[in-house]
Formats: structure tokens, C-alpha cells, sequence
């Protein structure tokens, strides 16, 4: 597939257009356009939903329940009458905003505790990085499971606990970044020139270690929609009526023999973006990492 | 070496104490009057009161930690509210459904991953490469309970050749522990390759090659044999999230484990099993790291450095 568009550039004339660039570039890195391409999909889907899919995702037609896919209803109706086709469309705003929001969360506490961490060295290091052990030590949908029993059960908990077990990632992760920069020449300079720690760890350190991080969340997103759709499916997330693809499944899982499209297309929402996310990070953590 | 085996074994009980007070302290937020929850709904004030007293929530928090932990030492989880029985042997009824899941899906995982993995190695860049890093990265994507009720619906369903729910025979393990094999799959092909890849790149290869062995016999005896550890090492640190994948396979499936006891008392706001099952799930996670990391040191002292 990829080799019939190369094919097609180099008949071009001599003079590298700016097309002639950028396909040459995809050609280079065809997981980033791959991953790229599947997310923008799933972006502007979750952007512009209503003109994407017409129907209302929470309008019920009770008279039209559990039908096949149609014309009307590309993906079916639910046991309510719903349309599929919009509930799917309107869930990727959901999803999205559970991997901006949780990730957001996560990189906001984790990072600046990575970076303390590697800074202060001994005791301050030691507690932390001990704090973040014992988050890590919890499989996520357990250490979610026990955040959302204390904080109930809605989207806004679920997205809490998911950003609290996401939190050791980030931590650890700035943590080496800052052991590996802080002992380069131009931060050794900073230091020799009586520069605050405080400018140092976020104009020296932070600055260089930012690419590493939004790789890794690139990579973190794909999790966070898995857990986040797992938790939700289990009743222990996103609650009905919400278009949550995982609430969604779960509501599809009453009705197996009988309507297969309730469970079917949500999970094949959820493959894509989450493949759209991991083969974009793949692609982003090798550019970043000539060695391979 | 030693010192190293040393620190990382006055880290377990650290990790595990942080742990515990992590479950206590998360308990005793848990919202509503656990007493009441115990003594029952039409509970009078002073029932309530004397249940307070016999669960030892009239003492201080320190103090009711001290007696959680040394509970948890000997054996003693408290008792479920929903089934009045002790929690220890409630867990213990459950745990063999689902360390017998844990067993069968990596033995499924080990069994395709392995030699997909090496074959990607083998005919690296070619065709048998991309199918695979294909299927792994595919297999990485899905949402496991997905497979599940798609398998459900085609096997059981459909074609009536597997039962759909519980654990009645031996076909009852094939879609739960298929559907929990398809993530570890995934990672243990990716890692096998990479490994092989490297291993195959080392002189003694070379030398095998050189004195004439059928490839056949590098691939197996040279190179596989050192690329098992970081097999092996994967598969102990990423036990974790097979514990978190058998939490939700089982609970559609509902397979009689920890994982859907664990939702259901979330559900009933059963404290005591939350406790106990988070606990001893924990605990298990914890060991395995630990021991995949023992196996890193003792095998390979280069990494034990970072």
C-alpha cells in the first residue's frame, strides 16, 4: 500500500514540491502517519459529532429497539432504540476527554515529583520514589477499583483513579530523565553560575525532558482508554445513560443472541483509537530514540 | 550482587507495610458506618454500638491498624458482611479459580508468544516479521471483555460448543483463559523478538554459524536459551496486569475467582472483602516482581545498576 505511493513521487519532476516532501517524510515514518491519521479520525469525530452522526445519541425510539444496522441506523438501535451509530460517535468525546483529563492529571502530579526526586537526591528521593512503589505494586484496575469504592462510582472518580495510578509512570520516568540531565555540562554550568534550583529544574530540566514525557503519554493513552472502557463495562465507571463505550458493551452484554451490534461496534471503536494511540507512541518513542 | 539481593529484600516488607496502611487507610473512607452496614439494616443505636466495639472501630486509627496488620499476619482478614463467613477462607475457596486462569492463560501466552516472537526474529523485515508485529500490536488494542463477549456470542451463543458462563468443566477455562492470553501474548512476542534480535547478533552466534550447526539448532540452543530471561522476566513483572485482566474476564464470565468476588463486594460495600482480596492480590503481584527482579540480578549483573 505504502510502496504504490512512493511509486508515485518518484515519477514527479526533480523539483521536491512540498508534497513531494511530506510523502517522502510519511514514507519514513509511516507508524506516525498511520497513528496520527487513526487519532486525527477519532478527534474530529468527537469534534464535530452532531454533523458526523445526525441522530441524538440519548433519543429513544421505543418503537424502533434492537434493530440491525440500516440506512437510518448505520451500526443499529439499542434496547432503548438509541442509535448506535450516534452513541458510538458521541463516545469518542468521552474517551478522549478521559485520556486528556486523567494523563493531564497524572503529568501534573507525577512529573514535578520525578524531577523533585532526582533533584534532591537521598532522603526526599527515597520517600518518593518509595510512595510511588506502592502505587505501582497495585495492578491499576485493582488500585482503581479501591479508589472509586471510596470516592463512588461516576466518570469524574473513575478518571481520578486512573490519573492516581498513572501517577508512578510519570514520576518515574522524569525521575531518570533528571538523573541523566542533571549531570550534563550546560545544567553543571547553571549550577556553577548560582542559578536557582527552582529555574533550573523547570528551564533545564523539565524543558529537555518534555518529548520523552509526551511520548510516553502517547503511549499511557492507549491504557487509560482500556481501563477506563473495563471499569465503566463493570458498572464501576461512566453510568447510563452516558455514551461510554465501555458502559455501552456493558449494556450490550444483557442482550448477546439477540443484538450483537450493542457490543460490537463500541469495542471496534475502542480497538482503533487505542491502536491509533500505541502505534503513534511506537513511532514517536523510535523517532525519539535513533539507537533503533 | 549480594548487597544488592540484600536492599531489594529490606524493600519487600517495606513495600508491603506501604501497601497495607494504602487498603487501611482507603477502608476507613470507604463512605457509610461500616458497624451498621455489619449489624444490619433494622439494627437498633445500641446493636450498632456493640458492633462498633467487636470490630474494635472505638479505638484509635493507629491502634486499628496495628491489630489489622497483625491480623493480616496470621491469617485473619475479618469477616465478609454479605456472607458472614470468615474472609480468609472465602478468599482461599475462590483463589484456585484464579491462579488455575492466571496458569493457563500464560501457558497459552508462552506457548504462541514465544515462537512467534522468534520467528519474527528469524525472518526479520520480512513478511512472518510484519504479520506478527501486526497481530502483537492488534493484540495489545483490544479491550479484553470485548473478545469475550464476541467469543461468547460466536462459541456459546451461536454455535453452542462452549458453555457460556461459570466454571463447570474443563471447556468452561478455554474462552476466559484465551481472551486473558491475548494481552500477555502480545507483549511476550514483541519481547521474544527484540530479544532474539539481540542475542542473534552476539559473536558466539557468529560462531556457531562458523563451525557449520544447522540453524535449526542455533535458534534453539543458542540463541533462544539466552533470550529466555528477559522472557521470563517479562512475564514475572507484567503479572500485574494479568491480576487486572482476570479481574474483569471473570467477571464476564462469571468465573467463581477473586477478580469477580472483588466486584461484587464493591458492589454489597462489602469492606472487610475489599480489603482482603486487594491485600492478597497485591501481595501476589509484589512477590512476582520481586522474584522476576532476583532473576534480572542473579542472571544479567549489568541491569541491577540503575
Amino acid at each position: 500500500m505504502a510502496t504504490a505511493r512512493t511509486d508515485h513521487t518518484e515519477t514527479q519532476p526533480r523539483r521536491r514540491s512540498a508534497t513531494g516532501q511530506t510523502l517522502r517524510w510519511i514514507g519514513a515514518h509511516r507508524s506516525i502517519a498511520l497513528g496520527g491519521a487513526l487519532i486525527s479520525v477519532i478527534v474530529l469525530a468527537a469534534l464535530f459529532a452532531p454533523l458526523v452522526a445526525p441522530a441524538d445519541p440519548y433519543a429513544q425510539d421505543l418503537i424502533a429497539t434492537m434493530e440491525p444496522p440500516s440506512w437510518a441506523h448505520p451500526f443499529g438501535t439499542d434496547d432503548n432504540g438509541r442509535d448506535i451509530f450516534a452513541r458510538v460517535v458521541y463516545g469518542a468525546r468521552i474517551s478522549l476527554l478521559e485520556v486528556l483529563l486523567s494523563v493531564g492529571l497524572a503529568m501534573v502530579v507525577g512529573v514535578p515529583l520525578g524531577i523533585l526526586a532526582g533533584m534532591s537526591g537521598r532522603y526526599v528521593d527515597q520517600a518518593i520514589m518509595w510512595a510511588m512503589d506502592i502505587l505501582f505494586a497495585f495492578p491499576g484496575i485493582v488500585l482503581s477499583i479501591l479508589i472509586v469504592s471510596v470516592l463512588g462510582t461516576s466518570l469524574a472518580n473513575l478518571m481520578i483513579a486512573i490519573a492516581i495510578f498513572s501517577v508512578p509512570v510519570y514520576s518515574r520516568l522524569s525521575r531518570n530523565l533528571t538523573l541523566g540531565l542533571k549531570s550534563m555540562d550546560y545544567v553543571e554550568a547553571a549550577v556553577s553560575l548560582g542559578i536557582s534550583t527552582r529555574r533550573i529544574m523547570t528551564h533545564y530540566i523539565l524543558r529537555n525532558a518534555i518529548a520523552p514525557i509526551i511520548v510516553q503519554s502517547t503511549l499511557t493513552a492507549g491504557t487509560v482508554i482500556l481501563s477506563a472502557a473495563s471499569l465503566s463495562f463493570l458498572g464501576l465507571g461512566a453510568q447510563p445513560p452516558l455514551p461510554e463505550w465501555g458502559a455501552m458493551m456493558s449494556d450490550g452484554r444483557n442482550y448477546l443472541g439477540l443484538n450483537i451490534w450493542m457490543s460490537l461496534f463500541p469495542g471496534l471503536a475502542i480497538m482503533i483509537t487505542v491502536l491509533g494511540f500505541n502505534i503513534l507512541g511506537d513511532g514517536l518513542r523510535d523517532l525519539l530514540d535513533p539507537r533503533k | 550482587m549480594k548487597a544488592y539481593i540484600v536492599k531489594k529484600m529490606l524493600a519487600l516488607p517495606l513495600i508491603l507495610v506501604g501497601v497495607s496502611l494504602l487498603v487501611f487507610v482507603a477502608i476507613r473512607a470507604l463512605p457509610g458506618d461500616p458497624a451498621r452496614l455489619m449489624a444490619g439494616p433494622e439494627a437498633t443505636q445500641e446493636a450498632v454500638d456493640n458492633m462498633t466495639r467487636r470490630l474494635g472501630l472505638d479505638r484509635s486509627l493507629p491502634a486499628q491498624y496495628a491489630s489489622f496488620a497483625v491480623g493480616a499476619l496470621t491469617g485473619d482478614l475479618g469477616t465478609s458482611i454479605k456472607s458472614k463467613l470468615p474472609v480468609v477462607s472465602e478468599i482461599r475457596e475462590r483463589l484456585p479459580f484464579t491462579i488455575g486462569l492466571a496458569i493457563t492463560a500464560y501457558l497459552i501466552a508462552i506457548a504462541i508468544g514465544v515462537p512467534a516472537g522468534m520467528i519474527a526474529a528469524i525472518y526479520r523485515h520480512g513478511w512472518p516479521d510484519q504479520a506478527v508485529m501486526i497481530l502483537a500490536i492488534m493484540g495489545a488494542s483490544i479491550a479484553n471483555f470485548w473478545l469475550a463477549l464476541m467469543a461468547m456470542n460466536t462459541f456459546s451463543v451461536q454455535l453452542g460448543w462452549l458453555p457460556l458462563l461459570g466454571a463447570t468443566s474443563w471447556k468452561s477455562f478455554i474462552m476466559p483463559s484465551v481472551t486473558l492470553a491475548v494481552l500477555p501474548t502480545a507483549v511476550i512476542a514483541r519481547m521474544t523478538r527484540s530479544s532474539m534480535i539481540e542475542v542473534m547478533s552476539q559473536d558466539y552466534i557468529r560462531t556457531a554459524y562458523a563451525k557449520g550447526l544447522a540453524p535449526g539448532q542455533i535458534y534453539w540452543n543458542h540463541a533462544l536459551r539466552n533470550a529466555l530471561i528477559p522472557i521470563i522476566t517479562i512475564v514475572g513483572l507484567n503479572f500485574g496486569s494479568l491480576i487486572g485482566g482476570a479481574v474483569v474476564t471473570e467477571s464476564v464470565f462469571n468465573w467463581p475467582g477473586l477478580g469477580r468476588f472483588l466486584v461484587d463486594a464493591v458492589r454489597y460495600r462489602d469492606y472487610p472483602v475489599i480489603q482482603g482480596v486487594t491485600l492478597v492480590a497485591v501481595t501476589g503481584v509484589v512477590l512476582m516482581n520481586f522474584l522476576a527482579e532476583l532473576l534480572i540480578a542473579v542472571v544479567n549483573p549489568r541491569i541491577r545498576l540503575d
